[in-house]
């Protein structure tokens, strides 16, 4: 009982009569009242399920590919076959795991709570979002189903276009459906947030997890159509040969690849900001300190929004296009790092003097700042258009990615489903077993990525099923992590699963956090909260004067 | 707020006469030879037309600050895209390509 | 306020001017994401236009300003009705709603005929992109992508359109059956949004496409 936390933990106990109150997942049984719910709480759930499933699909994949990787040779499957395996694992990974994993299940929950709202301003098309990603993912299940599809998850052109043999179609209709699923969350937030908060909570003082979602919805709804457009026309193309991006015809294979990064290279800004907007919440809770620099955070967001946008041809330095726009990608690269290292520093600068607990939320985000580091510092290597041509398609990228997404996004998905499982569910998660999966989660993840920082430099390229024998040292270690990794992703799994019927009753507000979200019991009634809260205070109004005297 | 404001009917029969009018001038302009000022021409009365559309049939210009950011937001994001692009298109060519390259593709992209 | 009106105002809003104001605000954002859904054809174009200036003009030649410009006053005509049915909403005057909007529907199906009759043209004409595109002319190729680009912008276009109509038969009935009033009319003001943006977009399809070196 030496931190202020756990002490909070323990009397946390005023709330005995969950089983009795009526709150949002009693109030109705039966899988229609789930299936056609418009809470969006309820609809939290529903994606928690939904992205759950495809996450541990793509995490089959790369158990795949991490275990033909174990050996130089190509024993276990045959290079085509390799080239589906990598390109579902990116494909679902991306699209159906990591850009709605924080913003659809956090996100839905918490927004409306967050602002003191009843609910999204528009549950019905909240709903309609899941069903067209659930769409969405059927088609592309439906390609794996049938052989799957082999272009790599950017559907380079004309590869996709014109030669592939793969199910390219039909995953295209896949992508381009949940895209839509992705726009009306976006859309769905961003009025929510402007039109729907409660009296008294003015722009400044929002957590700083909204204002990181309300960057990211922006991302979504100006960056998606944009993909929506370029997979249209690659499957149109595809369909009826018409050769919008074919060479033969004076087509420009390049215009696919601005179209395409265009938004997927903000798109990695759609899986990493809200992941920032969940460590701004929990770094301050548990450090028992006002945040460092709120308003230098909050812009920091809508900076990486914007910058975002303008960084694109990075990922086209070797492609052809003109060197002297490779030097203006180049040098705007450079940019995104500012907003990114402020956010950093102000982190830092709030775990200075706090009153520093570590539980697990915690243990996440303190894996999340070193992760994001390692990997936003990569990101400059390869920003930088001299040494990129070297380390182009190595594995030196594989793993900066990795690093920035399952590192770093991942790794705060995490940290944010246990910072708010007790909201969510009412129950706590065993303490015990959620920090030995952190730390085996954390010890996994650096063993698979970092030998992969050194293949790539060593020159192992990318995506080829076979390599060098020099090279197996190296990748038999990155696979012993990802099997650890593995093993820190089930547990998890396990006990959270477990905690919902057997996890200790949870109060209102067991971490005796900030924030409109604790102000209502646990779980939250649906209308969440019984009467409108007038917002007085500012965010994250915690002293450390408070904090001693607790303990 | 838009929906407090209830314009005059005439005000769209004027805008609505305006844009047939413009018209009726950009396919008249067509037919003169101005060089590179048809497409100019072209444009700028696309915009005007737009710019009346938005302004009076969308109601923009008695709406709020926060309608006038949206819709400026996305002409801008629009043009960071086509400019961003075309700052790859129009240099591509400004290095020779390595010698042999033009008889090996038979082509010179984008000459 | 009337009882219908509060019939109509949902359970997470506080009030109609709140729920008109987030409605109005989620179709703006939407028709930005429209704005950059078409910016990816508009791009095209420009890239493939500022590569290929003779096959994009001898292209154009072979579409029909005339069809072109009468479908552009069509639309813009069903713009003033749409405004005049949000006008009418707006005092209320529910007759006048509906046949503005029977006005706008009006129209809108004589602009995707007319279109109907331009794409019939094409076809005969053998000039529709794939295996079977001829031109005998030089670039030929790159008239293909012309096509290619008419098609893709010009059928995105009349796709937006037959959403639109959908959406305005909808609201058609609704209005005949009193679903709206002066204080609850904020379908009608939304859906008219939309529908002008479609017709921006052909504002600018119409020079792009029909307008190239015609002198």
């Amino acid at each position: 009982m030496n931190s202020p936390v756990e002490a909070a933990v323990a009397v946390g106990t005023e709330d005995r009569g969950a089983e009795l109150r009526e709150h949002y997942l009693n109030v109705s049984y039966g899988v229609k009242s789930w299936l056609l719910t418009t809470d969006h709480k309820r609809i939290a759930w529903l994606y928690l399920v939904s992205i759950s499933l495809f996450f541990f699909l793509g995490g089959a994949f790369a158990v795949l590919i991490r275990l033909e990787l174990m050996t130089p040779q190509g024993d276990l499957v045959l290079a085509e076959t390799y080239n589906k395996l990598f390109t579902m694992h990116g494909l679902i990974m991306i699209f159906f795991f990591l850009v709605p994993s924080i913003p659809a299940v956090l996100g839905n929950f918490l927004i409306p709570l967050m602002i003191g709202a009843r609910d999204l301003a528009f549950p019905r098309l909240n709903l309609a979002s899941w069903y067209i990603y659930t769409f969405g993912g059927l088609f592309t299940l439906g390609a794996v189903v049938a052989g799957g599809v082999d272009t790599g998850w950017t559907f380079y052109t004309p590869y996709s276009s014109t030669y592939a043999n793969s199910h390219v179609i039909l995953t295209a209709l896949g992508v381009f459906i949940t895209g839509f699923s992705s726009i009306l969350t976006g859309l769905n937030f961003i009025v929510t947030i402007h039109t729907m908060r409660a009296p008294g909570l003015t722009w400044f003082r929002l957590p700083l997890f909204i204002w990181a979602h309300y960057a990211t919805s922006l991302i979504m709804i100006l960056g998606t159509p944009v993909l929506a457009i370029a997979i249209l026309l690659v499957g149109v193309e595809r369909l009826f040969r018409i050769g919008i991006f074919d060479p033969a015809l004076g087509g420009d294979p390049l215009l696919f690849q601005h179209l395409f990064w265009f938004y997927s290279h903000p798109a990695v800004y759609i899986m990493v900001l809200p992941a920032m907007g969940v460590i701004s919440e929990v770094i301050t809770c548990f450090s028992r300190k006002r945040i460092f620099g709120y308003t230098f955070i909050a812009f920091s967001s809508i900076a990486i929004a914007v910058l975002g946008f303008l960084v694109w041809g990075h990922h086209m330095f070797v492609s052809s296009q003109s060197v002297y726009a490779g030097m203006i990608f180049s040098f705007l690269s450079m940019l995104v790092a500012i907003p990114s290292a402020v956010k950093v520093f102000n982190w830092t600068a709030t775990l200075y003097k706090g009153a520093v607990s570590y539980h697990t939320p915690m243990l996440y985000a303190l894996g999340f700042i070193g992760l994001f580091t390692i990997g936003g510092l990569t990101g400059l290597f390869l920003a930088s258009l001299g040494l990129d041509v070297h380390v182009h398609d190595t594995y030196f990228v594989v793993a900066h990615f990795h690093y920035i997404m399952v590192g770093g996004a991942i790794m705060a998905y995490l940290g944010g489903l246990h910072f708010w499982w007790p909201k969510m569910t009412g129950r706590m998660y065993p303490e015990g077993w959620a920090r030995l999966s952190a730390l085996i989660l954390f010890v996994g993840f650096n063993l698979t990525f970092f030998p992969q920082f050194v293949l790539g430099y060593l020159g192992m390229p990318r995506r080829y099923h076979v390599y060098p024998e020099e090279f197996q040292i190296l990748n038999v270690m990155s696979t012993a992590g990802a099997s650890i990794l593995g093993v820190g992703y089930l547990i998890p799994m396990v006990y959270l699963v477990w905690s919902l019927r057997y996890g200790a009753i949870a109060s209102a507000n067991p971490w005796r956090a900030t924030g409109l979200e604790w102000d209502t019991p646990s779980p939250p009634p649906t209308d969440n909260f019984s009467t409108t809260p007038i917002v007085t205070r500012e965010a994250y109004a915690y002293s450390l004067q408070e904090a001693e005297r607790v303990v | 707020m838009s929906q407090h404001v209830i314009l005059p009917q005439r005000l769209y029969f004027r805008v609505f006469a305006a844009l047939l009018l413009l018209t009726f001038v950009t396919v008249a302009v067509a037919y003169i030879d101005l060089g590179p000022l048809n497409n100019l021409v072209a444009l700028s009365i696309a915009v005007t037309k737009t710019v009346l559309v938005i302004l009076y049939f969308m109601h923009v210009r008695y709406s709020s600050q926060l309608t006038w950011v949206f819709v400026g937001a996305g002409f801008f994001w629009l043009l960071l895209m086509i400019a961003l692009t075309l700052s790859d298109v129009f240099s591509r060519g400004w290095l020779p390509l390595p010698q042999g390259w033009e008889a090996a593709l038979g082509w010179v992209p984008f000459a | 306020m009337s009882s219908e009106a509060s019939s109509a105002l949902a359970h997470q809003f506080d009030d109609l001017a709140q729920q008109s104001e987030a409605a109005t605000l989620g179709m703006w954002v939407f028709l930005v994401t429209e704005v950059l859904f078409f910016g990816g054809l508009f791009l095209s174009y420009i890239v493939y236009r500022a590569s290929y200036p003779e096959a994009f003009a001898s292209g154009s030649h072979h579409l029909d300003v005339m069809l072109g410009a009468v479908n552009t006053a069509v639309l813009i005509g069903s713009s003033l009705t749409m405004a005049l049915a949000v006008h009418a909403a707006q005092e209320g005057r529910r007759r006048e709603v509906v046949l503005f909007l029977l006005g706008t529907l009006l129209l809108g199906g004589v602009f995707l005929g007319i279109k109907g009759i331009e794409y019939g043209h094409k076809f005969a004409q053998g000039l529709v992109p794939g295996p079977s595109f001829v031109f005998p002319a030089p670039h030929a190729r790159q008239v293909q992508l012309f096509f290619a680009l008419y098609f893709a912008m010009t059928g995105l276009h009349a796709a937006h359109m037959v959403i639109g109509i959908g959406v305005l038969s909808v609201l058609t009935v609704m209005a005949w059956r009193g679903h709206f009033s002066a204080v609850y009319y904020a379908p009608v003001e939304i859906a008219g949004l939309y529908w002008h943006f479609v017709d921006i977009v052909w504002i600018f399809l119409f020079p792009l496409l029909y307008l190239i070196g015609r002198h």
